[in-house]
């Protein structure tokens, strides 16, 4: 499928769905001072659908999601759940749980973090130093969701722990807590791993991938493409305050990454054999100072790379991809 | 604005102010000055009643001068500033809260804990008073009712800083130079002008009525049943003008004082240019 193909089967079935929009950004402007920072930006995100906002650093994705979030002045309008995010900034909130870069707690515990940001989204609570519940409202089911959030997010050991304390992961495994202590329909992320090291980062998207499953529609800023590919269903790609296009997962990895290098660890003896067949097959390859064949092909070429060698009874015995450079 | 959320805020801003170093630092000096004050002044009076207490409070409030519009203005300049510059306001103000009730809540916490700063001094001067069974009640809970007034006041004057600050450093370089304005410039610069151009009564007096430590003086002597003679002209002459009505007066111009800087404070605040 082309490029255009897929664009357009993306904005059919978007029109289709447009019924069912929970959210919907329509003709949105944001000017600061002279600079445009949103420029008549339109997206619409189905219930259950998850789009990632994909872009350079100053490309609009943080502008958006603190539009959709009501927390600035914009023209056009934006509604979340039904709510007007200019009018009704406060309802908008209700209906999303937030996940900054890096979420910035008071010096609490834990627990004395998940009951403050409780009280706040107006949630049932047990105190169990009470023995009473206290505050308020919306959802009966609450009084046991912290604990067994909690549980969910590996937060459970450390409830007494001050949260200066957490780590990176930790922390944001409290902010992914707080998100959904009110269990809303929405949930909106701005580079949730971009500052977390490789293994919280993989245990973050692993938890992320299960809220996935459960069908929350997700709205999510990202220049990284593992997230994008293990949440997507869509990205609509920004550059200078406007959605460019709006692709797959696949299509950006096509799109953003047409070549790879592929390093090839093959015995001494048959190096240069190989050589010679990659080029007679047209494949730009050299030898590295490392004893190593590289080769530079497009993506998708990678699998037939390896079968063209297998075949030539040459012996890889282990391999390495580098993508072609993403944004930043 | 519902109420809930707001006290939500407040609580917690009161335990974060409560946990404040310069909080507690300030606490604990005004504490320690007032009840040393307090038993110098009764000594010195020999148990002369109401005397005594006059001393005290007379003691008292040039160091009220000093202590409280630090105590408000340094609080409320952290009070938002501190939090966007670390990060904790943008993640505060993406939960399901109105900047209204964050504002407010912010300000009935900070509020709370600088009034239980001061009644920690104020109570240890009144037991110093009530133990020796000197002093009049009246006029100490007076005295107490404008020093907060002034505290809530100078509290106003730091949000509104705050408002306008993005770190905690710069608000509260710009707190101690707004006390160093009230506090020796306003009345160095009174003095001034009062030599240079000799102004008349009622003129002095407004310029005294601009600044909230001296219409705060003007209601702390008052209170104290002292004569407005010490303040010179412009004390003689509000006592002639407006007579049993002055310290409401007074009052009523600290309380604009208050609803005026946070007014202003919070309409800054509310701006969603920016977030």
């Amino acid at each position: 499928m082309n490029q255009n193909n897929i664009v357009g089967t993306l904005h059919a079935s978007r029109t289709s769905l447009q019924n069912t929009s929970l959210v919907r950004v329509q003709d949105v402007t944001k000017r600061y001072n002279k600079s445009v920072a949103l420029d008549n930006v339109s997206l619409d995100v189905s219930a259950g659908e998850s789009v990632a906002l994909w872009g350079e650093n100053g490309a609009g994705k943080t502008t958006l999601i603190k539009a959709i979030l009501g927390l600035i002045d914009f023209q056009g309008s934006i509604l979340v759940d039904g709510h007007d995010a200019k009018r009704n900034g406060k309802d908008v909130r209700r209906s999303i749980g937030y996940v900054p870069q890096e979420a910035i707690f008071y010096d609490m515990s834990v627990q004395a973090t998940m009951g403050f940001y409780a009280r706040l989204k107006k949630i049932k609570i047990k105190d169990q130093r009470l023995n009473s519940e206290s505050l308020i409202i919306n959802n009966q089911s609450s009084v046991e969701r912290i604990p067994s959030l909690l549980e969910k997010l590996g937060l459970a050991d450390h409830i007494h722990k001050p949260v200066p304390a957490l780590s990176g992961g930790l922390k944001q495994r409290l902010a992914l807590a707080v998100a959904l202590l009110a269990d809303p329909p929405v949930l909106v992320f701005d580079e949730p791993t971009a500052n977390l090291d490789v293994k919280a980062r993989r245990d973050y998207l692993a938890l992320l991938a299960t809220l996935r499953k459960e069908n929350k529609t997700i709205i999510f800023a990202s220049h990284r493409m593992e997230e994008v590919e293990s949440l997507a269903d869509r990205v609509a790609i920004m550059e200078s305050g406007r959605i460019v296009e709006s692709l797959t997962p696949g299509a950006v990895r096509l799109k953003l990454t047409p070549h790879v290098e592929l390093t090839l660890w093959i015995a001494d003896s048959e190096r240069a054999r190989a050589l010679h067949c990659l080029e007679q097959e047209g494949v730009i390859a050299h030898l590295n100072g490392r004893g190593t064949v590289v080769a530079h092909i497009s993506a998708e070429q990678k699998l037939n790379t390896l079968q063209l060698l297998a075949k030539q009874g040459i012996t890889i015995t282990d391999f390495e991809i580098e993508r072609g450079k993403l944004w930043n | 604005m519902e109420l809930s959320l707001l006290w939500t805020i407040a609580m917690r801003e009161l335990r974060e102010s409560l946990r404040n170093k310069w909080l507690v630092f300030y606490a604990v000096g005004f504490a320690a000055l007032a009840f040393a004050l307090s038993q110098a002044s009764l000594a010195s009076a020999g148990y002369s009643g109401l005397g005594g207490f006059g001393r005290t409070a007379a003691s008292l409030i040039n160091a009220l001068l000093l202590f409280v519009p630090l105590l408000g203005l340094s609080v409320g300049a952290n009070a938002i500033a501190a939090d966007r510059e670390k990060g904790s306001l943008a993640y505060l103000m993406a939960q399901p809260v109105s900047r209204a009730e964050i504002f407010f809540g912010k300000a009935v916490g900070s509020g709370v804990a600088v009034t239980a700063a001061l009644a920690v001094g104020f109570g240890l001067a009144a037991i110093a008073l009530a133990t020796s069974g000197d002093g009049e009640a009246s006029a100490f809970i007076a005295l107490t009712f404008f020093t907060v007034l002034l505290a809530l006041a100078s509290l106003g004057l730091g949000f509104l800083i705050s408002t306008f600050t993005r770190k905690g450093a710069t608000a509260t370089g710009a707190a101690l130079l707004c006390w160093l304005g009230l506090v020796f410039f306003g009345d160095l610069g009174i003095v001034g002008i009062t030599l240079s151009l000799r102004p008349t009564p009622s003129t002095l007096l407004a310029m005294l009525l601009i600044n909230p430590l001296q219409i705060f003086k003007l209601g702390a002597i008052y209170s104290l049943r002292a004569t407005l003679d010490t303040l010179g002209a412009a004390g003689q002459y509000a006592a002639y003008q407006f007579g049993e009505a002055l310290p409401f007066l007074l009052a009523s111009l600290l309380l604009a004082w208050i609803a005026l800087s946070f007014g202003i404070a919070f309409v800054f605040f509310n701006r969603k240019s920016d977030a």
